[in-house]
């Protein structure tokens, strides 16, 4: 909402000291927020005065252009007082028209300074301004000429154009629909500032009679209200006066003709749209109801729009003429011939009317007001006001007869306990404050029993229902600065929950491996699992699919956090990182398939029940984490040679987790896309798969940009932190000394270490404390398809040293076992 | 070498003679202070106190004696040792000192070297961000609570007051899952995780609600179709906007620092009644010669979010009984006031995953 400080001057007695400035931060404090402080002339530099035109001399140029150079009288405003020369390419003025003239020294909007410069063959000292050069208007008619009583040669012309007017632009908020009207803006700064406020909706009336118009309404519950009065004889040809211009276009909003500028210029100063029909393009009776589907109607911008069976319309016998408070048709338009108008004000039902202008993605400035909530008595005062306007400027002849349809909807009163206010905000607030705040802002407000009042809300304010709504105003008028600051001090919290202790203990380890988080965007499409290499069939394909997607491209919310990884590790590495470790928790989501979530009404709590189907029409949504290692992983540097991320390093990160939360994990080999077949590791936890870690395949690698052998992890964090040690059990060990065997075992390649190590395990009885693997071989020595491997057992028993025999025999019997179930054979 | 001999003159056997255990004793003696390193030593005592050492000869020969003669020569002897050894182990420590010095000296190092041989990782500062907020709300006596991030419609509008017809609702604002009549959507705001608070517990309840959201902006420097908020909650007996300023003015000092305070602008907000803008002394002027500010525009103050009285409605929605009970609510962005807090031009840099974005934050608590 834009509104010309003058304006709301003219509607309120602001005094004097009273600058925009403290205007505006008394009504942000109210509730109306600024914008913005525009001034139409703020990017003017003067000297800007009226010039007379003495002299003009078409000279055409070789370019085929006519220019004029003209001899200006600009007073005294040069300092010589002789006249300046100054070439000018426009041609709609004579000599002895009054013009806008700048002069050398001054500056137009958009940086155009000003100054003395040759051209075409002259010197032209300033120049003549049209309105688009003056940032007032866009006219392309040429240069502006001003009236013969304007003024006189010399006279600063800022005042003249409106160029000093300010004009306040609020931010209004869906619950002062009210302030989108300057009746609205004065009446708050009334209250700012305690002044009195005369309402420009105070008028005197002409009782209803029906005779203005026949209307017909068949919709009263999306209609209450509506008024109608006709004029004739009006001159279209009339010019709409300076003032009335000046304050639409100071208000955002375009001029267009005398009538049409009448309506908007009350629909500003009232807040009530209003529709002017050309009375001689309606057929019969005008009708209010909803249209039939399938209906079409014309409207004003052109369009034809198919109509839906709950968009109101207005019809005449022709059928529908406008689209009811949103925009009116193109058959009864006023036009340059119109000479009686019809003018309608309608008080509409706001929902209907936001309904209608979503279905038509239509947003009109009648519109904007209609959905909010419009005054419902204003409908016969703002139609009264237009016929006042449109005889006193329209040379226009009121017809007799005024239809009003309807009455306005009876408003509930709230009771409120004169306290709540100061309950509320914590501010002493007194009964009899609350009392005067309410009536304030124009409620009626009625004592009831000790301590309560009953509230009857001002008709321009549908937003007041409840009495809490009632407490807002009481308190913004008191002032929210007097709000005390008090800390709350019945807090007995628990702490952080275990899982959101366990994320945090991930997220740290993870930090401490070397890996950097990264938070990515969760949209995904096909592309990107072909990108994976997903194989046709794959589950991670099942998406919940988005209606609305910002990219056609990325259609759904992901399955896995590896996508995000991979882009962000490829940017890294193309931006010269030698190598990125990369993790990320958050979200995937698996469809559920359990069919629509219901809608409940909100006036009681839903039962655990109804609780329930909400929760499992949701999607399945576990936590996950991913990892993604490509590129250098150690420095190489002056203690030796680093070394790139492989395979191990993936699932290095994976124990490394596992151990830090407790949790025992089982690794096997397995073959999942985007992984490399021979270098994938399934995780499990109780033999429930949590994940895959590995190396990814080399297509994937390519895919992204990133060298081979990069490798990732991606694994269920909440299967994983569910499986955390709350209770770490006390270990027990023994002091007794250490006994040391290695053994070296030669078995077939395919044969895994952890079945080896396994079976040292089992065979080697209670006296083994650790088996490790320290050192693998392939050679010659001992043959094509061999391995052979290096553990180092240690044993240690509770309560002695360990003789060499009884060492001896727990070694042989650990490699005999392994030979039994792996083939192994002792180098 | 000689076994008992009895009829052996004590004086007469030259190894035990005086003179002569004096001389090897003297001997061994300049050898010992002469041995320049552990080298030396280390011959000097094989030769003076070896076992071929003529002071271990001369102890073999104590033997030989005759009885009367053995404690006499054993004295002299064994104080001829004896200096030899002692002297012997105060140049052996004399010696060792010297050599570690010396060894300590040779073995220094470039302490400048690079010592970066393990990559260095950070969390996200969106991760510690919230954390920080959550720990100040912890401290308080607060809990963190959490909800799903595909919500159902119910929960992210209806039962927060926001109707049918509340704009927020449209295509235009909210991505919908698909179908779009199975009422689901990515959550627009945290507080259908204060709903479900409500819905499940009993007051006293405060919570606080940090969490990812969604909204259709197209991605630019300031927007983003994801972004994360903290909601914050209170529903207790006798709350007021009192309690609410108090809240806000703690957590604003200890997220920006001593002396930050709040205030509050009238606003609307279907969730609450009345309901506030909340505005931030700006923590780099502190409201002082505000023209100059980068971080506040000249204006003092720093819009920081939104808050009010919960909606009486909501809590009926909720099963709050909304006679006994009064509550608060807050929310604001976690991105923006960590764009305000570091000086972040381009939000776009908290989603890029770019490592030396993120591990600039590596100091941060
Ligand atoms: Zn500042």
């Amino acid at each position: 909402m834009k509104a010309p400080v003058s304006w709301i001057r003219e509607l309120v007695d602001l005094p004097a000291e009273v600058t925009t400035e403290v205007l505006t931060d008394r009504l942000t404090a109210l509730g109306l927020k600024l914008e913005g402080i525009h001034a139409a002339g703020a990017e003017i530099r003067g000297p800007l005065v009226i010039g007379k035109v003495l002299t003009k001399e078409p000279e055409p140029q070789k370019n085929g252009k006519t220019i004029n150079w003209c001899s200006v009288d600009v007073g005294d405003a040069n300092g010589t007082g002789e006249p300046q020369g100054i070439v000018c390419g426009a041609h709609n003025f004579e000599p002895g028209d009054l013009v806008v003239v700048i002069l050398p020294g001054g500056a137009l909007p958009g940086g155009f300074e000003i100054s003395a410069r040759k051209t075409y063959g002259h010197v032209s000292a300033g120049m003549i301004c049209s309105v688009r050069e003056l940032g007032i208007g866009d006219d392309h008619d040429g240069i502006l000429v001003l009236p013969p009583d304007a003024g006189a040669p010399g006279d600063d012309v800022f005042g003249l154009l409106g160029l000093d007017e300010e004009v306040i632009e609020f931010e209004i908020n869906p619950d002062r629909a009210y302030a989108l009207s300057l009746r609205g803006v004065a009446r708050e700064a009334a209250l700012g500032f305690g002044v009195p406020y005369a309402d420009p909706a105070v008028r005197e009336l002409p009782a209803p009679d029906g005779k203005a118009w026949e209307v017909v309404v068949d919709d009263p519950a999306g209609c209450p209200v509506f008024a109608a009065r006709l004029v004739s004889g009006f001159d279209p040809a009339a010019p709409t006066p300076d003032v009335i211009k000046q304050r639409i276009e100071q208000a955002g909003m375009r001029s267009i003709s005398l009538a049409v500028d009448i309506t908007n210029y009350v629909m500003l100063e009232l807040g009530q749209p209003i529709h002017g029909y050309d009375a001689d393009k309606v057929a019969g009776a005008l009708g209010v109801r909803r249209a039939h589907e399938g209906e079409t109607l014309t409207t004003l911008d052109d369009t034809v729009r198919t109509l839906a069976s709950e968009d109101l319309v207005i019809t005449d016998d022709s059928g529908p003429i406008g689209l009811a408070g949103v925009m009116g048709g193109a058959t009864t338009e006023m036009s340059a011939t119109t000479t009686r108008i019809l003018v309608e004000a309608a008080h509409w039902d706001a929902v209907s009317m936001f309904r209608t202008g979503r279905r038509h993605k239509l947003t009109s400035e009648a519109g904007k007001r209609n959905e909010r909530g419009v005054d419902p008595l204003l409908p016969g005062i703002a139609a009264d006001r237009v016929v006042e306007l449109l005889v006193e400027h329209g040379g226009a002849t009121a017809e007799p007869g005024y239809t009003l349809v309807g009455s306005a909807p009876q408003r509930s009163s709230i009771t409120i306990a004169t306290d709540l206010p100061a309950r509320l905000s914590g501010i002493e607030i007194s009964a009899m404050t609350t009392v005067e705040n309410l009536r304030a802002i124009g409620a009626t407000v009625t004592e009831r029993e000790a301590g309560t009042i009953e509230v009857l809300p001002p008709t321009w304010r549908p937003d007041l229902n409840d009495p809490y709504d009632l407490v807002e105003e009481v308190v913004r008028i008191v002032g929210y600065d007097q709000v005390p600051s008090v800390l709350p001090r019945r807090a007995t919290g628990r702490g952080l929950t275990r899982t959101q202790r366990l994320r945090r203990r991930v997220g740290r380890t993870l930090a401490g491996a070397g890996l950097v988080e990264v938070v990515s965007f969760p949209f995904v499409g096909e592309a990107t699992f072909d990108k994976l290499g997903l194989v046709a069939d794959d589950p991670l394909r099942t998406t919940v699919g988005l209606a609305n997607p910002l990219s056609s491209e990325e259609p759904a919310y992901t399955t896995t956090l590896l996508p995000g990884l991979l882009e962000a590790a490829g940017r890294n590495l193309g931006r010269g990182a030698p190598g990125v470790a990369l993790f990320e928790t958050g979200t995937v989501a698996f469809p559920a398939d359990n069919g629509p979530a219901p809608i409940y009404g909100v006036h009681t709590r839903p039962s655990v029940a109804e609780l329930e189907k909400l929760d499992e029409a949701l999607p399945l949504q576990p936590q996950h984490l991913a990892v993604v290692l490509a590129g250098e992983r150690r420095r190489t540097g002056w203690w030796g040679a680093g070394s790139d991320a492989a395979w191990s390093d993936a699932l290095a990160v994976v124990r490394r987790l596992a151990g830090e939360l407790g949790v025992t994990i089982e690794v096997a080999s397995a073959n999942r896309m985007p992984w490399h077949p021979g270098r994938c590791a399934v995780v499990s936890i109780a033999g429930v798969q949590v994940g895959h870690a590995g190396e990814l395949h080399p297509t994937v690698c390519r895919a992204y940009g990133l060298p081979a052998r990069s490798a990732a992890v991606e694994l269920d964090l909440d299967a994983l932190m569910a499986a955390a040690t709350d209770v770490a059990p006390g270990p027990s060990f023994s002091t007794m000394p250490l006994a040391k065997e290695d053994v070296a075992l030669v078995v077939d390649a395919a044969v895994t270490v952890a079945a080896v190590e396994a079976a040292l395990r089992e065979g080697a009885g209670d006296l083994l404390e650790t088996v490790r693997l320290f050192d693998v071989y392939t050679g010659e020595q001992i043959g094509a398809g061999k391995k052979s491997l290096a553990f180092a057992l240690r044993f240690r028993a509770p309560d002695r040293t360990l003789t060499e025999a009884e060492t001896g025999a727990a070694r042989d019997a650990a490699v005999a076992r392994a030979a039994e179930l792996t083939g192994a054979v002792q180098r | 070498m000689s076994g008992p001999n009895t009829d052996y003159d004590p004086v007469e056997v030259a190894a035990v003679s005086p003179a002569e255990l004096e001389a090897a004793r003297d001997a061994a003696l300049a050898a010992i202070a002469a041995a320049a390193d552990l080298e030396q030593l280390k011959a000097v005592r094989t030769e003076h106190a070896g076992d071929r050492s003529a002071l271990a000869l001369a102890n073999r020969e104590i033997g030989a004696l005759p009885p009367q003669a053995r404690k006499e020569a054993g004295q002299r002897v064994g104080q001829a040792r004896g200096a030899v050894s002692k002297a012997l182990t105060a140049r052996q420590e004399v010696l060792e000192a010297e050599h570690e010095a010396r060894i300590l000296v040779e073995e220094a190092v470039d302490v400048t070297l690079p010592t970066d041989a393990e990559p260095v990782g950070a969390r996200h500062p969106l991760t510690t961000g919230a954390e920080l907020i959550a720990d100040i709300f912890v401290a308080m006596g607060w809990e963190v609570a959490e909800g799903p991030v595909i919500e159902a419609e119910w929960l992210n509008f209806d039962a927060l007051n926001l109707g049918p017809d509340h704009p927020a609702r449209t295509m235009q604002d909210t991505f919908w899952t698909e179908p779009a009549d199975h009422h689901v959507v990515l959550r627009t705001h945290t507080s259908p995780v204060q709903a479900r608070t409500m819905l499940t517990r009993t007051p006293p309840i405060y919570v606080v609600c940090p969490g990812r959201v969604f909204r259709t902006d197209e991605y630019d420097a300031t927007h983003s179709p994801m972004f994360h908020q903290v909601e914050g909650l209170a529903i207790d007996e006798g709350i007021s906007m009192a309690h609410l300023k108090g809240t806000l003015d703690h957590f604003a000092s200890q997220m920006f620092g001593e002396g930050i305070t709040t205030r509050f602008r009238p606003s609307y907000f279907p969730f609450t009644e009345p309901s506030a803008e909340v505005d931030l002394v700006c923590f780099v002027c502190r409201g002082v010669d505000s023209d100059q500010c980068r971080t506040c525009r000249g204006e003092g103050w720093i819009e920081w979010g939104g808050c009010g009285i919960v909606n009486p409605r909501v809590l009926q929605a909720c099963g709050v009984d909304s006679e006994r009970y009064s509550g608060f609510a807050f929310g604001m962005g976690i991105d923006r006031t960590l764009m305000f807090r570091h000086g972040l031009e381009d939000l776009r840099t908290l989603f890029e995953g770019d490592v030396r974005f993120t591990t600039a934050f590596g100091s941060e608590l």
